[in-house]
This record gives C-alpha cells, structure tokens and sequence, in this order.
C-alpha cells in the first residue's frame, strides 16, 4: 500500500480523497484473516466509499474478459461491493476510499468497535487523518510521511496527468492513457465521469478515487461537474 | 512505459520487449471482446477510407491480442516487482512486497527513537533498470545504512553490507522497487544527503517516505526535522495501531525459526 503514500497534488486537492485500508502480517496474525478482512470491508462498505478493493482480486472497477460490441453503447457494470468482499478468500490488503472526513470517522468508529486485530491504516492528509482518528477515541501508533519526487525529474509526467496516475501508486494507470482522458472531457468526445471510471478499471487494489478524478478532470477543462 | 507501439512497417502494435516491465496490465487490465482479427482489421480499413473514425472504448482490446509470456530467470524478476497482483515469495505481500510501518503495530520493527526509509525507485510510472537501484544502494550502504532483511531487493542483494545487488539481474527493468532502511532518528539526515546526491544521477525518479512511531498525544518527532530540510510533511500514512498478534504462540514461534 505503498501505493496510497505518494499521491500528488496540492493540500486542498487532496481533502476529498481518504483511504483506509487493512492488512495482517505473515506469522503474527494471519490465521484467519480473510474472514476478518470480510468483515472489514463490509464495515467500509456501509459508510459508502467511492472505491474498495483488495490487491488480489479486483476493485467495485474491473475490466471484463467477456464483452459483446454492444458495450460500446451499452457498458454493463462489471464487479460490486459483494464481488470485492467475497472475493477476498486469502489474507491480502482489503482497501475502501471515501471522498469525506466524516465517512471516514464513521466507518472509523465501527472498526475500532469491531476490535479486528489487523493493521488498520489511514493514507490522507496525515493532520486530517490523526484529528479524524483521535475524534474517534484512536490514538495514532505511527506515521509515515511522503516527502515527494527526487532524482531526474525531467522523466516526470506533468502537474495535471500526475495528480491523476499516482491515485494508482502501482502505477497501473499509464500517464499517455491519462493524457488521453484530459483531451477526450477537453473535446467533449466523453465525459469526466466516464473517463474516471476507463481509469479506475486499470487499478487492481481499488485505491483510485473516481470521484476526485472526476474533479480533476472537469477542472482541467474548465467545465462543472456532472456537465 | 511506452513499451506498447505500431510499428510503422507493420502497421501492427509491437511490443518493445526490453521496456516492457511485464507488468501484465495490458493482458489483465483491458477488457476483452475476442472478436476475428481479420474482420476488425477490414473494418477499420473499410472506415478509414471513407474519412470515419470509429471511436471505442478505450480500455478495451477487440481481439484479446494479449498473452502471457512464459517468464525465465532472470526476467521473472520483472514480473516479481511489476505486476501488482504477484506476491512477493520473501514477504508474502503483494505489488512491491513491502510492510514498511503499516504493520508496525503487530511487528514493533521502527522503535521509538528510530526511523524507516522507504526510498522508491521508478515510481511514478519511469521505470527502474536494477543497475540504478545498485548504484543507490551501493552508496546508502557506504553511509552505514541497515537494510531491511524482510525486504525483496534485499534479499536480491549478493552483498548486503556493500549494498550490491546480484549482477545477473542488472539490466532487468521493472516498474518500481523499494528499499526499505532503518536508522536512528540521529542518522536520517545523513541518509537523506546520500539521496538527494546520488538521486539526480540515476536515470529514474525517487519517491521517498520515512515513518516514526508517535509519542504522546499523537506528537511526532519528524515534522521538525523534514519541514528543516525543505521537505513536505503533509500527506502520509498514518498507521492506527489498532493491530496485534492474534496467531497462536506456535506459528509466531515456527515463523521465527
């Protein structure tokens, strides 16, 4: 979940976009995970996240191995929060994103009742992120901070298309395709919305923020939300 | 990557087998429609030649071209740290195989007092040959550096203590890779030096984060020190501490030895 650290963009780009995620460890408390990594998910699942996943498996977003030439008018939806919660079947890192502080705080609360024992992470603006997890009664062991790119840069995509590739950390959204969803919502050919959700299917782990991409790419054309 | 291209004497998208990072994403990550190629192929021609374009969706392959390479050593290694859904053999964790702190609650392996580096390479979406891993690594061994054991370019490493990595799997290139450091709180500015100096001749980018434990009061001691330095303290992860060994004492025991 390195994947989450480093995502870009300026602070007040960033306050629609928290990630919560959960893991266990080999040898210490991975008997008999999957079914509490379920568990966890079902949790996240009830305080409406734009997002989840599990880094095996697949995100609410998956491409499909069987489509007709009819998807190009009429695209069925492929993968569900019961596909995500049912498919974790191995311990793996099971991960929900929401697009506010007070899903989070919710869903953060009925985590720390449920008293899982796995790993329990937050990957958002880390003052937001420890006031969110101190409101619910939950100290903060540890954090780890990202202090951005270095070495040759020059190799670097630009400002607009990297805000948008690092919601993918593993770097399964490609910065050309990116490129290609800024100049189709630009043209109009598709929506931002629409050009959110071609992205969100490249990310496995379900980390990518839909709705903050959406965001993104309506401002990148100057064009409102939704239009 | 850019690995992916139509190769203008073909006109037929060929594979640039030594950028390919074998990330498999353009096998699992697109739709597929396995349509018959020939007809596709005449379709397009017959469109293109009354001026109309066709526009599909984007994120998906007609003829479900792709297919898995049977990978060998040592190009397995590109799969091992490219495609997210394969797990690391060394950790058990999928994508770059890494725990860093996010588990620092049920390991307890940064103490109080103690930092962990994760210094990234080829990420966001460059790209990382091994022998600029190698060259960095060289060098944050010669600052005294202590590599994680449980870490997969660590145990890739023919000399630990020198920082250098196997040579037979130099000139692979994978989409990212992380090392993982710990060092005491004292140290992490000498480390950080060796990054921002060797960082700019590779010929990648460097992502890099440190993780501490927090004190009382949700206080932490690298604020201070990174904001010194010029670096942003503003986003992160923020481990909750809510995990803990929940396996019986006998696995915990069988694991150790």
């Amino acid at each position: 979940m390195t994947n989450t650290l480093h995502r870009s963009g300026q602070p007040e780009d960033l306050k629609d976009d928290y990630i919560l995620f959960a893991m266990c460890t080999r040898g210490r408390n991975d008997l008999g995970a999957s079914e509490r990594l379920r568990e966890f998910l079902r949790i996240c699942a009830r305080h409406h996240p734009v997002n989840m996943g599990d880094g095996k498996n697949g995100s609410i977003f998956r491409p499909s191995r069987h489509l007709n030439p009819l998807a190009h008018w009429r695209r069925p939806a492929n993968g569900s929060v019961e596909d995500v919660i049912e498919g974790i079947t191995t311990p793996t890192t099971a991960a929900a994103v929401f697009d506010n502080p007070d899903s989070l705080y919710e869903c953060l609360q009925e985590v720390r009742a449920a008293d899982l024992g796995l790993s329990i992470n937050i990957s958002a603006l880390v003052e937001d992120a420890v006031n969110c997890s101190r409101r619910a009664g939950i100290e903060p062991h540890a954090v780890e901070y990202s202090l951005g790119f270095m070495g040759n840069t020059s190799q670097l995509a630009d400002a607009n298309t990297l805000s948008l590739t690092t919601m993918c950390g593993h770097g399964m959204v490609a910065s050309a395709f990116a490129q290609k969803m800024i100049d189709w919502v630009k043209t109009r050919r598709k929506s931002a919305a629409e050009c959110a959700r071609y992205m969100s299917r490249f990310c496995v782990c379900g980390v990518f923020n839909p709705v903050r991409a959406e965001r993104l790419l309506c401002r990148m054309a100057n064009q409102e939300p939704g239009g | 990557m850019g690995a992916i291209a139509i190769d203008p004497q073909s006109n037929r998208a060929e594979i640039d087998h030594g950028n390919c990072v074998e990330c498999y994403q353009c096998y699992r990550g697109m739709s597929q429609e396995h349509l018959n190629p020939t007809l596709v192929r005449s379709l397009r021609t017959v469109l293109g030649w009354m001026r109309l374009r066709f526009e599909p969706e984007p994120d998906v392959c007609p003829t479900a071209a792709f297919e898995p390479d049977e990978l060998t050593w040592p190009r397995v290694v590109r799969r091992a740290f490219s495609d997210v859904t394969s797990t690391h053999e060394s950790t058990g964790v999928h994508g770059r195989g890494t725990e860093e702190v996010k588990t620092n609650d049920v390991t307890h392996r940064v103490g109080p007092g103690e930092a962990g580096l994760v210094v990234e390479f080829g990420r966001p979406g460059v790209g990382v040959w091994f022998r600029d891993i190698d060259r960095m690594t060289a060098a944050l061994a010669d600052a005294g550096a202590e590599f994680e054991p449980n870490n997969p370019v660590t145990q890739l490493m023919a000399d630990r203590s020198r920082g250098k990595v196997r040579t037979d799997i130099l000139d692979e290139k994978v989409l990212s890779a992380i090392v993982e450091i710990k060092v005491p709180l004292s140290g992490v500015e000498e480390i950080l030096e060796v990054v921002e100096t060797v960082g700019p001749r590779l010929q990648t980018v460097v992502s890099l984060g440190i993780g501490a434990v927090c004190g009382p009061g949700a206080s932490n001691p690298l604020p201070e020190l990174l904001s010194r330095r010029g670096y942003p303290v503003i986003r992160g992860k923020t481990n909750l501490g809510l995990g803990r060994v929940t396996n019986p004492t006998e696995t915990a025991l069988h694991v150790a030895k």
